[in-house]
């Protein structure tokens, strides 16, 4: 038993960093394209926000396993043939996405149209309105939403482990298939990822405050 | 597959139908500031699914539970889905005016009828959104009990890819079958709203 646990920590002192890339890189990127495409659903006329808003609604609403199974087995297929991790991060990324661009559309949409009028009255172009009264007026509404969703993805990232992406999940399982020490390795593994998460939402709360503070100040 | 979607129906209908009854008591527990509340809470939604899911599945039988896969499975979808239920219920009954839970005491109503006749149905009338919302997650989550070898709508999938020698189709197939069961779910909650 001992050796089991000792095997795991190994393990996921081995899958921790991989697990910590994949989910800060996905959150950068999906953040990223998420708000690009929440603010093109926004702002952009129908013909192009209603093809976003179906391809958003295509991936909210299928299983993140089901989207890696369709890129990493049958990318190959269509000429996409990627490796686990690079797989991995890319459908998480787009998995991301989706979920940031509702966020942002709704911080868009949860501010009142008249703050904007008022900008461009006092002769602000429509850009500077957007960037300098719109932007901060949103962020501290999405904020929590944000936090939510970085918890959410670091959770999907153990589904990499199904298409052998060597993070923390895939790690650990292997020491457990390999000493059928399953008990304990898998209580490791429930244990790291509990932390993880406390650590990810107490850390929003402190820059939740902090955001506060600054914008009151 | 026909078959293989209505596993997944009844699997997560029989999840969420589990995390609603559980997720009652979590609520009222979680507003009386229960510790062991707040700590199911807390682990149910802090460590992913399918840590959930290999823990029951392969850890439980070293414990002495040897349960058969489907009730693991079916079990932990329904424990899961109860910490998030809890959670949407607790924010339901903080919405109920405190006058008509007074006035159901005064008429005579017990603590337990209070909180299933009064309490319980405009909690989950001012919820409905976010109930609707966590069924559907657990329908996609229900996927991930592929992994524990349980014949649903993904395994079927995996099946029919690795006997076509065609994974583009089979899992765009299956991926579109759970986008129609999703989107049925929230035409149906849109329809009630109306």
């Amino acid at each position: 038993m001992m050796q089991a646990l000792q095997d795991s920590l190994v393990a996921t002192a081995q899958g921790l960093p991989v697990t910590l890339f994949i989910w800060t890189a996905s959150v950068a990127l999906g953040m990223a394209g998420g708000f690009v495409v929440g603010a093109l659903r926004f702002f952009s006329p129908w013909p192009l926000a209603l093809p976003l808003s179906m391809a958003v609604e295509a991936v909210r609403g299928t299983p993140f396993l089901v989207q890696c199974f369709l890129l990493y087995f049958g990318g190959p297929f269509i000429g996409i043939d990627l490796a686990p991790l690079t797989a991995g991060l890319l459908a998480l990324s787009v998995y991301g996405a989706a979920y940031f661009s509702e966020v942002f559309r709704a911080g868009f949409m949860a501010v009142p149209p008249g703050q904007l009028e008022v900008a461009r009255m006092l002769g602000l172009s429509r850009f500077q309105a957007v960037l300098r009264i719109m932007l901060p007026v949103m962020a501290l509404g999405v904020l929590p939403s944000l936090a939510n969703l970085c918890v959410i993805l670091i959770k999907e990232t153990a589904v990499l482990s199904i298409i052998t992406v060597p993070e923390l999940t895939f790690r650990v399982q292997g020491v457990g298939t390999a000493t059928f020490a399953f008990a304990e390795t898998m209580l490791v593994l429930a244990l790291v990822y509990w932390a993880l998460a406390e650590l990810t939402a107490w850390g929003a709360r402190a820059a939740e405050r902090r955001i506060e503070r600054a914008l009151a100040a | 597959m026909m078959a293989a979607s209505w596993a997944t129906i009844w699997i997560s209908a029989l999840g969420i139908a589990i995390g609603f009854s559980l997720g009652v008591p979590i609520a009222v527990a979680s507003l009386r500031g229960r510790t062991w509340a707040a700590v199911y809470i807390s682990f149910f939604r802090g460590v992913p699914m399918l840590v959930q899911l290999l823990l029951a599945y392969y850890a439980l039988p070293f414990i002495g539970i040897d349960l058969p896969a489907i009730v693991a499975a079916v079990g932990t979808v329904g424990l899961c889905c109860a910490a998030y239920m809890g959670e949407i219920l607790r924010g339901g009954f903080a919405l109920v005016p405190k006058g008509g839970v007074e006035a159901a005491r005064l008429l005579g109503l017990s603590p337990r009828q209070i909180l299933l006749r009064i309490q319980l149905p405009i909690a989950v009338q001012a919820m409905r959104p976010a109930i609707i919302n966590e069924a559907i997650l657990i329908v996609k989550a229900s996927s991930l009990i592929s992994v524990v070898g349980i014949l649903e709508l993904t395994r079927s999938a995996q099946a029919l890819a690795s006997s076509t020698f065609e994974p583009l189709p089979s899992y765009a197939l299956c991926g579109a079958i759970y986008l129609i069961i999703n989107v049925s779910l929230s035409l149906l909650a849109r329809g009630r709203l109306a």
